[in-house]
């Protein structure tokens, strides 16, 4: 009876393991069978993760598109400028978020004008919220050390204390994009993540002069937004800027020529390079902004090549005069 | 009961073979197949060179290599599926591979006997017994899985450090094979060499030596294979154990045991690699290949415990991160990690490759080397291209190495993508790297002597490097004029003799063209033949001598990094023309031009 019941014992064990190496042989071979690859590893671009930035901008209203304001301080400038286009309503909804772009390039304070002023920044900030906006974001990828960009340009508390939150350029908010008819935009990273799902996008930058580029002004303020090793694009820099101009469709871009850089820049470093030009532009035409900026810089439109490429990708008018601009003074 | 036993007897006398000497026929059988295979890694079309041989069979029979990939990848590249038939094998038999297949196993089975045969029985009993140590190689095992598997901040494959067979592979392929062939070049036409071999070859020797200290100490330590097929050994049908409870107790079966698995008491099946030396020592044959667990009891996990088992997991999904604080896969990427044509982007690389050597061993101008560890440590023994060993760099007509790679980190990729010719035109040839000149070390360009090897080898149509013609005067080459005919000049100053009768060099007169020196003595410059100054140099008036310089620049448009100029600089030291990896086009981020190309 003992032997008959080992005998059973031993096969039920022998079942069992039988059953349990029949089932890792199949979970073997249908693993295999799933993950099957007879092509072997593709090269080439993965267009499936590609994104495209939002269109931002606004509807046009005839004569008032840009704003010119004369003065020299720059909350006063900047409200009557956006006053003269319709108000901050035009631009906000209540209940929108806004994507506030500062020119944050370098880590250097507000005196040398090489980065957005940032009582500038804050009062747009404020602007914002006065329209009814639920939350403000105030981002770049600047080309020195973020953290400490926001920090000496002092754009990060002054946007911090307004009530817009800060957003650094972290990895995981960089995606790749194409720009459809662009030559070099081509499956390249951008800063996406803090554009990817608000309402509205406004730039602020100061007019500069640029070595390279010969000014940096609204349409030079969206490098920040590539990422990657973006400074092989020096090679092309006019075709460069177009290509962002075409890519980014702002809802309003603020040029700051309250005081100017002349020379030296984009990095500055001395008060010396600058000149107080007390002029701030407001404009939902940037290529017009910068037709009109680069005239505080002594420079014609025709002087720096990328006003015209991006007027012929449809970004603009160099022609501001044809926009009607509205002149204004404040004291 | 009594029949089983008198059956298994029959069964273990058989009168035809002895099943250990089946085994030993086994191992010899696949351990020269591993070697054939090595020696006929060689390009060319002889019966001992590559033709058709399967020259990867081993590596796809490696479950090691299939699910690290399958891991890193989640795909199964398909020469890998034939792993699918050793998992299987390994399920219904148990550790076979280890003692009937696996070359190193072989190797260490050997060493290990001729090292301890002359040792008593005791002696021997006590070698191979059970050590808690064992457990190691789950952990080894445990730590490589997850690098591979557990997605941190990247997944790594770095199985083929201690995997014995790609192991193996690159130990023979790169180091005993060379050695070997060194007197006689019998396998390859010029001798070989691999920078850093002797690391490759250190650890190679460590583990053969380490026989005579334990047997098959590799295996039972530190083979993360050998722990696989123990895992993977667990729920196989057929087993070794004792057919019966009650023994001697002689452990006479434990005198020869491979895997140190204890068959005389509870046996260790994750330990066991079937060897059947103890069902060949036991005099009494209680010990037998059957489906029953051995009546003594037995053991089917792994001895590890729960702490060692966290610890190897944390120190693998640790290890990546870790080891990519250097950031060489980003801003602080190593120029010289120069990767063979077709190699996948850097991340994904790391993903297959296994370190076997063999895109090593076959490139026919031996330019592909083990990579060192300036590129990080996750480079190490990987292929990239040092183009001042070898015989001449990248060739321009040769796709074997992408051939020959067993998990396409390295694509098997066509001479027509390699030089972006027919459906590839639109994306040119594939780039490895830019040929960069250092102006400070190039003759022409720095000592004012002619030279452009670099131009004349390089091997594209229309060529990447391309001359720009200069004239300059050379040391002490402004020369007073004693007095002068239509076709020679003679000079104040000494000057050597024939000097600049090389053809490179002019006599340079104010108001006339610059013509060819033919020859000239200790004062006399003798210009060419049929040419003859336009103004006579008067007396007392300066002449120039000058030397017709043709200095390379390098048109980065066209320029594929092949090498070829690295390698035919005369600067033979520090190059005066290298190749860096910058604008491969393997990786984005690498770019040095714009548009040039889109790779992901």
């Amino acid at each position: 009876m003992t032997e008959q019941n080992d005998k059973n014992l031993g096969r039920r064990e022998l079942l069992g393991r039988a059953g349990k190496a029949g089932i890792s042989i199949a979970a073997a071979g249908v693993i295999s069978w799933r993950l099957y690859d007879r092509e072997g590893p593709k090269t080439g671009v993965d267009t499936e993760s590609l994104v495209t930035l939002p269109d931002f901008s606004v509807l046009d209203k005839a004569s008032q598109t840009i704003s010119i304001v004369k003065g020299s301080d720059r909350v006063k400038t900047v409200n009557k400028a956006i006053d003269l286009l319709g108000g901050i309503e035009r631009f906000v909804k209540p209940g929108e978020t806004v994507a506030i772009k500062p020119n944050v390039a370098f880590a250097s304070p507000p005196m040398l004008g090489a980065t957005a002023h940032p009582e500038l920044v804050a009062e747009v900030v404020r602007l914002c919220y006065k329209g009814g906006a639920k939350q403000v974001y105030v981002t770049d990828n600047p080309i020195n050390d973020p953290a400490s960009c926001f920090t000496l340009s002092g754009i990060g508390k002054a946007a911090s204390k307004a009530g817009a939150k800060l957003v650094f350029p972290k990895d995981n908010l960089f995606k790749h994009t194409t720009l459809t008819d662009g030559k070099l935009i081509k499956n390249w990273p951008i800063f996406y993540g803090p554009f990817a799902n608000v309402n509205k996008l406004i730039g602020i930058t100061p007019v500069k002069h640029h070595e390279r580029a010969g000014a940096s002004m609204s349409m030079k303020n969206w490098y920040g937004l590539l990422g990657g090793r973006r400074n092989i694009f020096h090679q092309d820099i006019n075709t460069i800027i177009a290509e962002l101009a075409m890519m980014v469709k702002p809802t309003l871009v603020i040029l700051d020529g309250t005081e100017v850089m002349m020379t030296n820049g984009p990095t500055g470093g001395s008060v010396e390079d600058l000149r107080r030009a007390n002029t701030l532009i407001a404009s939902c035409d940037m290529v017009a902004a910068d037709a009109y900026g680069c005239t505080l810089l002594d420079l014609k439109a025709s002087d720096l090549p990328y006003l015209a490429k991006a007027q012929i990708a449809g970004a603009g008018t160099t022609d501001y005069e044809s926009l009607k601009p509205i002149f204004a003074q404040v004291r | 009961m009594n029949r089983s036993n008198q059956y298994s007897r029959r069964f273990a006398k058989s009168p035809i073979m002895r099943i250990v000497q089946v085994r030993r026929i086994s191992q010899a059988f696949f351990f020269s197949l591993f070697v054939w295979f090595c020696i006929v890694a060689t390009v060319g079309e002889k019966l001992w060179q590559l033709r058709g041989w399967p020259v990867n069979w081993f590596l796809q029979l490696d479950p090691l290599v299939a699910i690290g990939t399958i891991l890193t990848t989640h795909t199964l590249y398909w020469p890998l599926l034939w792993a699918l038939a050793t998992i299987i094998l390994t399920i219904i038999f148990g550790r076979f591979f280890c003692s009937w297949v696996c070359p190193f196993g072989s190797l260490h089975h050997f060493v290990g006997f001729l090292g301890n045969r002359k040792k008593t029985a005791a002696q021997k009993i006590q070698l191979n017994k059970y050590r808690k140590a064992q457990c190691i190689k789950y952990f080894i095992l445990v730590v490589f899985l997850f690098m591979a598997a557990f997605p941190s901040i990247g997944v790594t494959l770095q199985m083929g450090l201690l995997d014995p067979i790609p192991l193996t592979t690159r130990s023979f392929n790169l180091v005993l094979l060379p050695i070997a062939d060194r007197p006689a070049n019998l396998v390859s036409v010029t001798a070989r060499f691999y920078e850093g071999a002797w690391l490759i070859l250190a650890i190679f020797l460590t583990a053969v030596l380490l026989n005579l200290v334990i047997p098959r100490f590799y295996c039972r330590f530190i083979c993360p294979l050998g722990a696989l097929f123990g895992i993977f050994g667990r729920f196989a049908i057929w087993r070794i154990g004792k057919n019966q409870s009650e023994c001697v107790n002689c452990k006479l079966c434990e005198r020869a045991c491979e895997g140190g698995c204890e068959p005389s008491g509870n046996i260790r099946i994750t330990e066991c690699v079937l060897c059947f030396n103890c069902r060949q020592d036991c005099k009494d044959e209680l010990i037998s290949y059957q489906t029953k667990p051995s009546l003594a009891g037995e053991i089917t996990n792994p001895d590890i415990s729960r702490r060692g088992f966290v610890l190897s997991l944390a120190g693998g999904i640790l290890a990546v991160p870790a080891v990519r604080l250097s950031n060489k896969l980003g801003s602080n990427w190593y120029h010289k990690v120069i990767r063979p044509p077709g190699a996948l982007s850097e991340e994904e690389f790391l993903k297959r490759c296994i370190k076997c050597g063999q895109c090593m061993r076959v490139c026919p101008t031996n330019v592909i080397q083990p990579g060192g560890i300036q590129g990080g440590l996750e480079n190490l023994w990987t292929p990239v291209l040092n183009n001042r060993i070898g015989s001449s760099g990248c060739q321009l007509n040769c796709v074997a190495c992408g051939q020959v790679c067993p998990t396409s980190a390295i694509r098997p990729i066509t001479l027509a993508e390699k030089l972006g010719t027919d459906e590839f035109a639109d994306v040119g040839p594939i780039k490895l790297g830019t040929a960069f000149v250092d102006q400070n070390r190039c003759l022409p360009w720095a000592m004012d002597k002619p030279c452009i090897v670099c131009e004349e080898n390089c091997p594209l149509s229309p060529k990447a490097i391309y001359t720009e013609e200069c004239f300059n005067t050379v040391r002490d080459g402004i020369l007073t004029v004693k007095k002068a005919t239509d076709n020679t000049v003679e000079v104040e100053e000494a000057i050597v003799p024939a000097k600049f009768a090389t053809g490179d060099y002019y006599c340079a007169v104010e108001g006339d063209e610059r013509r060819k020196i033919a020859e000239n003595t200790e004062n006399t410059i003798v210009i060419s033949s049929g040419e003859q100054f336009g103004k006579i140099p008067a007396a007392g008036s300066k002449i120039e001598v000058q030397v017709r310089l043709q200095k390379p620049c390098i048109d980065i448009e066209k320029c594929i990094g092949c090498g070829v100029c690295e390698h035919e600089c005369p600067v033979s030291g520090r190059k005066a023309i290298r190749v860096s990896a910058e604008n491969e086009t393997r990786s984005a981020d690498r770019r040095l031009l714009l548009g040039s190309h889109s790779a992901t």
